[in-house]
């Protein structure tokens, strides 16, 4: 099996954070609940994350001087803290809008429909 | 039979487990379950830096998301999860649409990222019989804590020496980066909290 005896490189990284995008997107697209739309969310932010990592390190490509060292890990440092702090205006706003319309579901918010 | 490389080993362990719950949380219809399987998903990434050699990352991976963002979403599914909202259904011809779709950009960035002879990995290593196994080139000690630091105060101690010195000046730290990261943050908490605060109920 080629996988269990050689190394693995940047491609493979990126191939699980393709997944997380794919699912972080599809989820986007299909959930009615606006907290798993939310969850979407994180899944692409965590699957960009994923390629920053992998593109800064050095253990995982042939020529290691093409990797981008500590900038890599930096933007993902900042992806990390960007997406928190959008989590946390996102829940503010589904609990408002819970509040004021008793319900989480995506396909209700359509008050502003022309 | 060539022995295991246990580094490639541990990747498709925390690789799977990254990709299966990921793709749980999209299947499953159930939003608490949903929150549970996004944390282990969130766990595994976790790992994954942590073997790309990114553990300051990796760390704070675990701290920020699955320990703050994760537990915050909890919450909000708690607030939220009555009755008739805890399993929203989708109808089955959105699924197929975006099956189909993902799918195909599934394909396409898999195949683009294998496409690049350098993204392949270290050198493959070859075993011969009694003799100790080179990598090519192991990196001496990357040490990731303290270059981020001081990358975040505006020092770039692995840049010192640019390969273009016109360049030099541009390679400055992330210092302003990270003072605007706190100003957002401050910004965000407090219209967080005032947006989600409770308001008094109007007396019929």
């Amino acid at each position: 099996m080629d996988l269990l005896t050689q190394p693995v490189g940047v491609a493979h990284f990126m191939a699980v954070g393709a997944v997380l995008f794919v699912a972080g997107a599809v989820c986007m697209a299909t959930k009615r609940n606006a907290l798993g739309v939310l969850m979407g969310i994180e899944l692409v932010l965590n699957g960009a994350n994923l390629n920053f990592v992998a593109l800064g390190s050095e253990y995982l490509r042939r020529d290691t001087a093409l990797s981008l060292g500590a900038d890599g890990n930096l933007i993902a440092l900042f992806v990390i803290v960007l997406a928190a702090a959008e989590a946390a205006v996102a829940l503010a706003i589904t609990l408002n809008f819970y509040n004021n319309h008793s319900t989480v579901d995506v396909d209700r918010a359509d008050d502003l429909r022309g | 039979m060539e022995p295991i490389n246990w580094h490639s080993f541990f990747f498709l362990l925390f690789g799977a487990l990254t990709a299966v719950f990921a793709v749980a949380v999209v299947v499953t219809s159930n939003v608490v379950r949903m929150a549970f399987y996004l944390i282990l998903s969130l766990g595994a990434t976790a790992g994954l830096f942590f073997l790309a050699g990114a553990d300051f990352v990796g760390a704070m991976q675990l701290m920020i998301y699955v320990g703050g963002t994760l537990v915050l979403l909890i919450f909000g599914v708690m607030l939220t999860a009555q009755g008739p909202f805890i399993s929203m259904k989708t109808g089955g011809g959105e699924w197929v649409l975006a099956t189909i779709i993902g799918g195909a950009l599934l394909g396409l960035l898999v195949k683009t990222a294998f496409s690049v002879e350098d993204w392949q990995g270290p050198a493959a290593v070859a075993h011969v019989e009694g003799e100790e196994e080179h990598a090519a080139a192991l990196p001496a000690q990357s040490p990731t804590s303290a270059p981020i630091g001081l990358g975040l105060l505006g020092v770039r101690t692995d840049k010192l020496d640019p390969a273009k010195a016109e360049l030099a000046p541009g390679m400055a730290g992330y210092l302003l980066p990270f003072e605007i990261v706190s100003v957002h943050l401050l910004v965000v908490l407090v219209g967080a909290a005032y947006l989600a605060r409770t308001k008094k109920r109007r007396e019929a």
